[in-house]
């Protein structure tokens, strides 16, 4: 017989009794991998989800790349690198890219600016500092189109961006029909809609910066400044890696803004790189070479977050 | 051990996958569903369908349920490109005049000639040839025209009156109605009511092939008859749009870029759309006048959109989409349909048999506008590759949008653009 006991954590023993053989067939049942099962049935339903709907059409976009796929005509015929080559010559490119880049700038800059000054000030014990965090965050729970879609309203040239502008005697530009204005008002928009999450980020991380340190420097005569150059911003830089990449993660796969307020004009001055595969892909019917779009688009976002992951080391402080 | 569990795993992933993939691959000689998407959610237009598959399926006990399946207009194609992309094609499809071209010649339609005629009673020759025209390869139909709906304008006659504008009916009526007068009507609606004066429905300075129901005017288009020659920068279009441009930015006669006004809801004293947005006005309180297009430099004209049926070939019951399709386009339903859709059948279209169904409308406007319009409309542009073509041309005019554009530049960079799509 072997000893069964049940151990403080729950773990059985089944190690033989002394003078006993083990019985083969229980031999393989440890403890260990009975934890191993329990954990692999814990994750079974992420994995299989994972798998489904991550890495199974991550490889299939790859496949189709190389692939014309016209769903009309219902063909779809092996083209090896055809579509990649294709990419290196589209003239469209360079301008999606470049418009990719500036609303990726853009609303990281402002986003984590914004959300950074926001942080600091709600963080000060004053009164009413919950309503304005409330306030600031609840746009993060609105529906993405309808926020989209009032905006949109808002920003019309009669609208009512332009009416409190006349009320103060400002003639408001038309903002969606002219190249800079599109393009700062869908950054804008976005910014605003979520600013709130990574406000809520930072102050949970400030929070987490021990009083004594300010104090310390206080008696040292360090300024307001110093104070948070030197001790806010470090501390709190793990923070800011996560919410930078989150952010030019997010920047970078922006599509149902573009696609209320401007449809990426005018001109192609709003068609960012989402939006153009977009485009090829469902509005094109060219399935293979929106799939291309899709692998260019997954190697930037991977390239950028490796890199701001690799370069962590040189400004991260206090990495766990 | 490891392997055997990531086995285990590996092998749920494709049970559940196969689970995805494997359902509904019923073949075409059991109990038959059949599904239509169309782009109109409007109750009227649903109803009459449900009536007419029910008294289909009343004959045809196999077919155990016919839905129609709406889908949003301005995502249209897209969708039912998708849905084909997905492997979940509907049986049947609405086709719009500017994916016709596309549809038509890719081979994803069936065919319906031989269905159609060898359908007892379906009298075959009725079907106008200017209106099956464009769903046609190679002498064979691939779509059935069931809408070949004209522009006219309409007018909100209440907005005219307080301007104290002359109204589209007293311009007919003197034989002045053309450009000039109505771009001097919604002039002066604009600038004494405050409301719009006339409205491009749905161009909103993107759906730019909306403008043909303007520039045909002029004699001008957007590419030659046989798709291969770019039109844009030709000398009827530049006049067409220096006077359009005037019209929005000198006369402000049309609401400029970046400003929504909605006819339907009062806020326009014109706007140019199909006739079969007539049921919009049903429950209007504004008086309301529909009057055909006026006449250009080049006189008389009349534009038309269309809508096509097709059965996917794709679709899991093609050959019972085909029998169903020539029984909801019969002479006896296309009548009960002309009261939404004008039809592509000759003895239907009579002032008389239209205004039966069509009660909101008058013989005359049926007449001028309607049987006038589908006997000598010109269809709206369409070209294969449209969408592609559509969002260059798009882009390429936006800069015309300002007040200070160079309308003969803009012009000529719209066909530099295109130009390559068109040689395709």
């Amino acid at each position: 017989m072997p000893v069964l006991t049940d151990d403080a954590a729950g773990r059985v023993d089944t190690r033989p009794a002394p003078g006993e053989n083990p019985p083969q067939r229980r031999a393989w049942w440890t403890s260990r991998r009975r934890d191993q099962l329990a954990g692999l049935l814990f994750v079974t339903p992420q994995l299989v989800g994972t798998a489904l709907f991550v890495l199974l059409p991550l490889g299939l976009v790859v496949w189709y790349s190389l692939h014309e796929w016209n769903v009309l005509a219902d063909t779809f015929d092996f083209v090896g690198t055809d579509n990649y080559r294709k990419l290196v010559d589209d003239p469209n490119l360079p301008s999606v890219l470049r418009s990719t880049a500036y609303f990726s700038v853009g609303l990281v800059v402002l986003n984590l600016g914004l959300a950074l000054l926001l942080a600091v000030l709600l963080n000060q014990k004053l009164r009413g500092t919950v309503v304005f965090r409330t306030l600031f965050f609840s746009p993060v729970v609105v529906s993405l189109v309808a926020w989209t879609i009032v905006w949109g309203f808002l920003l019309q040239d009669n609208g009512g961006v332009n009416g409190v502008a006349g009320m103060v005697g400002a003639d408001g530009p038309n903002w969606l029909r002219g190249e800079w204005t599109a393009m700062l008002s869908v950054i804008v928009v976005q910014v605003v809609k979520n600013v709130g999450l990574n406000m809520v980020l930072f102050l949970a991380a400030l929070q987490g910066v021990p009083a004594e340190l300010y104090e310390a420097a206080r008696v040292e005569g360090a300024s307001r400044w110093t104070q948070f150059r030197r001790i806010t911003v470090p501390l709190i830089s793990p923070t800011i890696l996560l919410t930078s990449i989150i952010t030019v993660a997010g920047a970078l796969q922006v599509f149902a803004q573009i696609a209320v307020l401007t449809q990426g004009g005018p001109g192609t001055s709003t068609t960012v790189l989402v939006y153009y595969l977009y485009q090829q892909a469902f509005q094109f019917h060219q399935f293979g070479y929106g799939s291309t779009l899709s692998v260019l688009l997954f190697a930037i976002v991977l390239t950028l977050t490796v890199v701001q992951w690799r370069m962590r080391r040189r400004w991260v402080f206090h990495e766990q | 051990m490891k392997t055997r569990l990531t086995a285990v795993v590996a092998l749920t992933a494709l049970l559940g996958l196969s689970a995805c993939g494997g359902g509904d691959s019923g073949g075409s000689d059991g109990p038959v569903s059949l599904r239509m998407t169309t782009w109109s959610a409007n109750e009227a237009h649903l109803k009459l369908f449900d009536e007419i598959a029910a008294e289909y399926r009343a004959t045809h006990p196999d077919v155990t349920a016919i839905t129609f399946d709406p889908i949003l207009f301005e995502s249209y194609t897209t969708t039912l490109t998708t849905q084909i992309a997905g492997g979940n094609p509907p049986d049947l499809a609405w086709v719009l005049e500017n994916a016709a071209p596309d549809f038509v010649s890719s081979g994803a339609l069936v065919p319906l000639d031989s269905t159609l005629k060898g359908t007892d009673g379906y009298n075959f020759d009725e079907l106008t040839p200017a209106a099956t025209k464009l769903w046609q390869r190679d002498g064979k139909l691939y779509g059935y025209p069931f809408s070949t709906s004209p522009f006219g304008i309409f007018v909100n006659t209440d907005l005219v009156k307080a301007a104290g504008a002359k109204s589209p009916a007293e311009l007919i009526a003197a034989g002045t109605w053309n450009w000039d007068n109505a771009i001097a009507t919604a002039s002066t609606v604009a600038s004494k009511t405050g409301k719009a004066g006339l409205v491009v429905r749905d161009f909103d300075y993107k759906g730019w092939d909306n403008l043909s129901t303007v520039w045909t005017g002029w004699g001008a288009q957007a590419w030659s008859a046989d798709g291969k020659t770019c039109g844009f920068d030709a000398p009827e279009m530049v006049e067409a749009m220096t006077f359009l441009h005037d019209a929005i930015f000198t006369a402000k006669a049309l609401p400029g870029p970046g400003t929504a006004a909605d006819f339907f809801a009062g806020e326009a004293g014109m706007t140019i759309t199909q006739i079969s947005r007539a049921s919009l006005l049903e429950k209007q309180t504004f008086g309301w006048d529909l009057v055909p297009l006026p006449a250009g430099p080049k006189g008389d004209y009349s534009v038309i959109g269309q809508g096509g049926m097709g059965v996917l070939k794709k679709g899991k019951h093609a050959d019972a989409a085909a029998d169903f399709l020539a029984y909801l386009t019969n002479p006896t339903n296309s009548a009960k349909l002309a009261q939404f859709f004008p039809p592509p059948r000759t003895p239907l279209l009579t002032a008389e048999t239209l205004a039966k169904t069509n009660p909101l409308l008058k013989p005359e406007q049926l007449q001028q506008v309607v049987i006038d319009g589908i006997a000598n409309g010109v269809v709206k542009p369409s070209h294969s590759g449209q969408a592609e073509l559509s969002q260059a041309v798009r882009a390429a005019l936006d800069p015309l949008w300002k007040a200070d554009a160079d309308v003969k530049g803009v012009l000529d960079g719209v066909c530099s653009a295109i130009n390559p799509l068109l040689g395709k």
